[in-house]
């Protein structure tokens, strides 16, 4: 990653015009062409520095409201396992595995989003089910505090 | 609640992962719903403006880019949740914080440079509220974030 993308990343990071051209002001600002921020972006999403392109959507606004942390208690040979089936539920968005503490047992996190607080209990049950992990709690956000995108 | 009809919901589905990195990426987005250029800039400003798109451009991987990041819970008492939330908010190494009822009920991640400047961020807040906290980076990624399915 040189200057350039750096600053190519800063000028695109909160978001282009949606306009004909939205590349076209920034090219001009960097010196490169239009064809260059096409390639950069391809590098760099290949050497991983951008997960990916797109839209970030306000799930709220479009009526996604409920969202759930739901907290697992996972054996340790069993985490490879479990952790990809609930990876491929397509109502997960995330999955991590995570340390415990003596007053905190779980180990796997998944964030379910979706239109309703039952939807998200009713993922749950399915994952439950298909991994066999009956041990787990779901924590609902009730209120949010702060929600920022990562940035340079 | 924003209204959205199907070509909102077929935009939306596609352009989260696979928006047209190109020159002209309306007039590609065009061609592949069959409307014309215009009204796709149409379509992606009133969803904009209703917030149902937050933005469109590159998500970045903070581990790629050098920074370290992590998952804190903290056990807050009822009636210190806002002031409490407040003294949580104002690094802006934290990137994401909610209210999330039971024993641990502040959850908050938070992205930094170093470890060190996250532990230190810890200590800091540990010593201003006086509340148990869990550090809780990830062990091993399994799945990050990306598409809702918008139906």
């Amino acid at each position: 990653m040189d200057e350039i993308d750096t600053k190519l990343i800063k000028l695109t990071q909160d978001g282009i015009t949606l306009t004909h051209a939205p590349f076209a002001n920034i090219a001009k600002e960097l010196g490169i062409s239009e064809e260059e921020i096409v390639t950069r972006f391809e590098n760099l999403q290949q050497s991983g520095v951008i997960r990916r392109f797109g839209a970030s959507i306000g799930h709220r606004a479009i009526g996604i409201t409920a969202n759930a942390m739901c907290t697992w208690n996972v054996p340790e040979d069993k985490v490879e396992e479990v952790g990809a089936i609930m990876a491929g539920f397509s109502e997960v968005t995330h999955c991590y595995e995570r340390p415990r503490y003596p007053d905190w047992p779980y180990n796997l996190f998944t964030m379910v989003h979706s239109y309703t607080r039952e939807d998200c209990e009713k993922v749950a049950r399915e994952i439950s089910k298909a991994t066999g992990i009956s041990d787990y709690s779901l924590l609902f956000s009730e209120r949010e505090f702060k929600k920022t995108g990562a940035r340079l | 609640m924003v209204q959205l009809d199907q070509i909102d919901k077929d935009i939306l589905n596609s352009i989260q992962l696979d928006f047209p990195v190109e020159t002209h990426p309306f007039e590609k987005l065009g061609e592949q719903f069959g409307i014309p250029e215009d009204e796709i800039i149409e379509r992606l400003e009133r969803l904009s403006n209703a917030g149902a798109i937050r933005r469109i451009g590159p998500i970045i991987n903070t581990k790629k880019t050098g920074g370290i990041s992590t998952l804190v819970a903290a056990k807050v008492p009822e009636n210190r949740i806002d002031e409490v939330a407040e003294i949580i908010n104002r690094y802006t190494e934290v990137s994401h914080n909610y209210l999330r009822p039971a024993e641990y009920n502040i959850w908050f991640t938070m992205s930094a440079p170093s470890e060190a400047r996250l532990i230190q961020i810890l200590d800091e807040i540990k010593a201003k509220t006086g509340c148990d906290l869990i550090n809780l980076p990830t062990k091993r990624l399994f799945k990050i974030g990306v598409k809702f399915n918008i139906r």
